[in-house]
């Protein structure tokens, strides 16, 4: 009895401590909500391209999620790039990329002071808020990957623009199957939105004079998912027996459909060009599967946007369109609108080039 | 209701005396018949229908991919069967198939002269060791399997997570033999069914022959009663577990041969199909009945609904719509086709007596 009673009493001081907490970080939201708007204002404000980068800048990197190799990778680019500015690295982040799960690591981020948070958004609202409170505390955010809406950041570093890669990989297929024929696209899932824009764009891509001969007959889904990529990469060998050729612009698709190929009857003969690390079709080059495919360097994006970060906690930029700045080996880049940073054309690879990438 | 109508199957396929066997016998044959009978008619169905949309849907190549697809599943369903006539759960195997597959492929690149036999008996080990952590938990705590495992699952994939720290490992990691034995085919049969079905074959006929099989049914019957009757309970649970782990860990490293990309999320998610390709089959979810000859007809069900529905070219978005719904039918089938039956031995024993 007693010891019940003195366990409610604690439970209703744990409740009102909870409380008066809970009241607490709303006044903090408030605060930081008008800190906000001074922080926009700032960002109007001049940049000096002359000053020079800090040391000790404390630059912390909040992938999608962590167990990710293509986060791993990009990270540790990032990791290279803090390095050579003296800064302090930090990689944090949640092991599944669901949409609310980035945002404890933000404000702990905030509270620890960082001076850069360079972040690959799952959703781009559900971290806005967390973002714009780490930003009041004196953070600057740089994005890269995947963007949040434009007002939570002040840089989005893009591997590569949506049109530069329907660009790429229309051209791939066109020049493995000669230039006509039937095409398919395997892609991720059927609501990944930039999976979504990139097909799209290839469809414009087609309609232009030089690509008149190729049809694309469908599109398919393989969830990122290996067992699915595979019965669908058989289901669209079955479905259109003249198809000559696979775009998959998703990582896991490309590498199922570059096993299930060589491994078929249709070895060498139906062609697959997408979008994948070297690593994993290092074995589908060289046995003669696939024949080029392109990515961005994950590694240089990583490498980049903590250079982006470093230029804007040094006040080199503050993220207006036309700031320039140094981002080391890879040489100067420009903002461009909404504060987007491109990193390049992806990087093509074949046999006489892929033994040069490891990532 | 389910208790008791796989009850009086089982004693009656257990037992069969000399004299009342004929007409008895026939019945039991009967509705094992109508069991797995169901489950290919459907499937007969099923290629039917995708065959007159595409007749290159029963191509060689084809059947081959069918064949190679439903192989991991069939194993695990195996060991999910063996599980659930013992009225348990088993939901970890997902992710010791993804701890496995992740071992297999850590063991190539640490010693990239193993030969395969070795990396396949190392994964079934690894996979024994998982399955003796739930048997030996769920023995210690007393607490029902499916909480244990539902733990286990979380707590195997974070050794994965925490083993992989991001990394991925590669077809051009592993040697050229281990890969070759994930699409090889003996006599035009992929060499992973095969392996899938000298597994369904040894749990069938353990099951069926082997006192100690039969005592799996009993005890998911009614465990209270199955321990008094001098079933060594505890022991033999300990024991299923141990097994679909095993078995787990073999379909972890068929998985590294099929696939060669692993990461630490591979085979996510797989333990839902697993049980549900065990339930189309027939077990029933509550123990004390059910055939691995069954469970791998689900897999195989489960996974040609997968290939039609991509050679159809279903609307994506309705494709996960459409399983669930093939699950349900199948399992109201199956629902139906019990209650039927057990209407039937009541009249019948109303009357033989």
């Amino acid at each position: 009895m007693f010891t019940s009673r003195r366990l409610r009493l604690g439970a209703t001081a744990l409740t009102l401590t909870a409380l008066v907490l809970g009241s607490a970080g709303c006044g903090g939201t408030t605060r930081e909500n008008s800190g906000t708007d001074a922080g926009g204002a700032q960002a109007s404000g001049a940049a000096n391209p002359d000053a020079p980068i800090k040391e000790g800048l404390k630059i912390a990197f909040l992938p999608k999620q962590v167990n990710n190799p293509y986060f791993t990778t990009a990270d540790n680019g990032g990791k290279e790039a803090v390095t050579e500015v003296k800064g302090e690295f930090k990689e944090v982040g949640p092991s599944e990329a669901s949409a609310s799960s980035q945002v404890s690591y933000i404000n702990t981020l905030s509270q620890q002071g960082m001076d850069v948070i360079v972040t690959s958004a799952n959703d781009p609202n559900a971290i806005c808020g967390a973002l714009n409170q780490a930003k009041a505390a004196g953070a600057k955010i740089v994005t890269f990957d995947s963007d949040t809406k434009p007002e939570c950041r002040q840089i989005f570093v893009n591997q590569v623009t949506a049109q530069g890669i329907a660009e790429n990989q229309v051209k791939l297929i066109s020049e493995q199957i000669g230039g006509e024929g039937e095409i398919a696209i395997l892609s991720a899932t059927a609501n990944a939105t930039n999976q979504n824009a990139w097909i799209e764009l290839m469809k414009q891509e087609l309609k232009k004079p030089e690509y008149s001969k190729i049809k694309l007959v469908t599109v398919a889904y393989g969830n990122d998912d290996d067992q699915k990529s595979f019965q669908e990469t058989q289901g669209l060998l079955q479905s259109y027996p003249n198809l000559k050729g696979i775009i998959s612009p998703t990582t896991v698709g490309v590498a199922a459909a570059a096993r299930y190929l060589s491994g078929s009857q249709y070895k060498g003969k139906v062609k697959l060009t997408g979008l994948g690390t070297p690593n994993q079709m290092r074995e589908y080059v060289k046995d003669g599967t696939v024949d080029a495919f392109a990515l961005w360097s994950p590694a240089d994006l990583g490498y980049l946007a903590a250079y982006a970060g470093a230029a804007l906690a040094s006040g080199q930029i503050t993220g207006a369109e036309g700031d320039k700045f140094k981002a080391g080996k890879l040489g100067e880049f420009t903002v461009g609108k909404d504060g987007v940073v491109v990193l390049g054309p992806p990087t093509v690879f074949d046999k006489n080039n892929i033994d040069q990438f490891q990532f | 209701m389910s208790l008791t109508d796989t009850g009086v199957t089982e004693r009656i396929a257990n037992t069969s005396p000399p004299d009342a066997g004929r007409p008895r016998r026939r019945l039991t044959e009967r509705l094992l018949a109508v069991r797995e009978l169901s489950l290919l008619l459907a499937l007969g169905a099923l290629i039917l229908v995708t065959m007159l949309h595409n007749d290159r849907f029963l191509s060689s190549q084809s059947i081959k991919d069918l064949l190679l697809g439903c192989a991991i599943l069939v194993i695990l369903a195996v060991g999910q069967t063996l599980v659930i006539i013992t009225r348990n759960v088993d939901l970890s195997v997902g992710s010791i198939l993804g701890l496995v597959a992740f071992a297999t492929g850590e063991l190539f690149l640490a010693a990239p002269g193993t030969p395969w036999p070795a990396a396949l008996l190392l994964g079934v080990a690894l996979g024994a060791v998982c399955g003796a952590v739930n048997g030996g938990l769920i023995a210690v705590a007393k607490v029902p399997a499916l909480v244990i495992t539902l733990g286990t699952l979380y707590a195997f994939r974070g050794i994965d997570y925490y083993w992989a720290a991001g990394q991925q490992i590669n077809a051009a990691d592993m040697p050229r033999s281990f890969l070759r034995l994930g699409n090889q085919t003996l006599l035009g049969v992929p060499v992973l069914f095969l392996v899938a079905l000298v597994v369904v074959a040894a749990a069938g006929f353990y099951l069926h022959s082997y006192r100690s099989g039969r005592e799996l049914y009993a005890i998911g019957s009614e465990p209270a009663a199955a321990r008094l009757s001098g079933v060594p309970v505890g022991r033999r649970v300990f024991a299923v577990f141990v097994a679909s782990g095993a078995l787990a860990g073999l379909a972890g490293v068929l998985y590294a041969a099929r696939f060669g990309t692993l990461d630490a999320a591979a085979g996510t998610g797989l333990e839902l199909q697993v049980v549900a390709a065990a339930v189309v089959g027939g077990v029933a979810i509550f123990g004390g009945s059910g055939s691995v000859f069954g469970a791998a007809l689900g897999a195989v069900l489960l996974t040609t609904i997968g290939s039609s529905l991509a050679v159809l070219r279903i609307d994506p978005f309705w494709q996960q719509a459409v399983v669930g719904a093939l699950i349900l039918a199948a399992i109201g089938l199956d629902r139906l086709l019990a209650a039927r039956m057990a209407a039937r031995l009541r009249g019948r024993s109303a009357r033989g007596a």
